[in-house]
């Protein structure tokens, strides 16, 4: 997944697709799926006192449209933020030196207008 | 189909599950980079240490494991503009729907929510549209 050939050849799916993001996704989401059920039956965190898990449960315009622009994000550059963030020791990859900068300043925009127009 | 590495896609794929649940069970929550990071971008008490030592974790992770494995070749060319505008809508469009990759893909799957599942299904196809018209129609790399 830090590697954003990978990314953009699985994205490119009428092209010469490469289908092994799907393995890290699955991967990740069968570990998940099940020790999540049995993390979340105990009353609390190991080091927490609680468990802090998001609560909104709308299916709305906020969620689709930012969803729409992440992806069209991801698909123009092949980096999202944890890769794009873990690429910063790779060696000889200068890309990420301005691909890391952009993330925040989208970060930071987003809360200036959320401060403006507040939810 | 010959870069196809699905072997060490399901490995890395089912550490990185696996680090999610370590979070949850140890810290209680979803490692959701995203959220993680832009919380720097508003420090309150308390929010600060534990963002920036998960951050810094992920990024001396990945420097450990290219001692040991040559990282991948950087692409060369790539247009510098894509990689801004790519940058500000990950990041805005990710705070917009309250999640990327990490939190609404590995973590909202592995809760079983809908609207992680919704949010997925829709930066998939967002990101397979922008990849085919930047590839297919304006001949990018």
């Amino acid at each position: 997944m830090t590697n954003p050939d990978k990314v953009l050849g699985f994205l490119d799916v009428t092209g010469d697709w490469d289908p092994s993001l799907l393995f890290v996704l699955g991967g990740a989401v069968s570990v998940t799926l099940v020790s999540f059920r049995f993390i979340l039956r105990r009353p609390a965190p190991v080091l927490a006192p609680a468990f802090q898990l998001p609560t909104s449960k709308a299916i709305d315009a906020p969620l689709i449209i930012g969803a729409v622009l992440f992806g069209a994000g991801w698909g123009l550059s092949g980096y999202c933020p944890g890769p794009g963030l873990a690429l910063l020791a790779a060696p000889g990859n200068q890309e990420l030196w301005l691909f890391v900068p952009a993330l925040f300043a989208g970060q930071a925009l987003f809360l200036l207008w959320r401060r403006f127009f507040p939810q | 189909m010959s870069h196809f590495t699905p072997l060490s896609a399901l490995l890395g794929g089912l550490l990185i599950g696996g680090a999610a649940s370590l979070f949850l069970w140890l810290n209680g929550q979803i490692a959701g980079i995203s959220g993680i990071s832009r919380g720097l971008l508003q420090p309150t008490r308390g929010q600060v240490l534990w963002r920036f030592l998960f951050l810094a974790g992920l990024v001396v992770g990945a420097a450990a494991w290219y001692v040991v494995s040559p990282a991948p070749v950087a692409r060369e060319g790539f247009p510098t503009s894509w990689l801004i505008i790519g940058g500000v809508l990950v990041g805005f469009g990710s705070s917009l729907g309250s999640g990327c990759t990490s939190g609404h893909g590995v973590c909202g799957l592995g809760r079983l929510s809908l609207r992680s599942l919704v949010a997925t299904l829709v930066f998939l196809s967002t990101g397979i549209l922008t990849t085919y018209v930047v590839r297919h129609l304006l001949g990018g790399q």
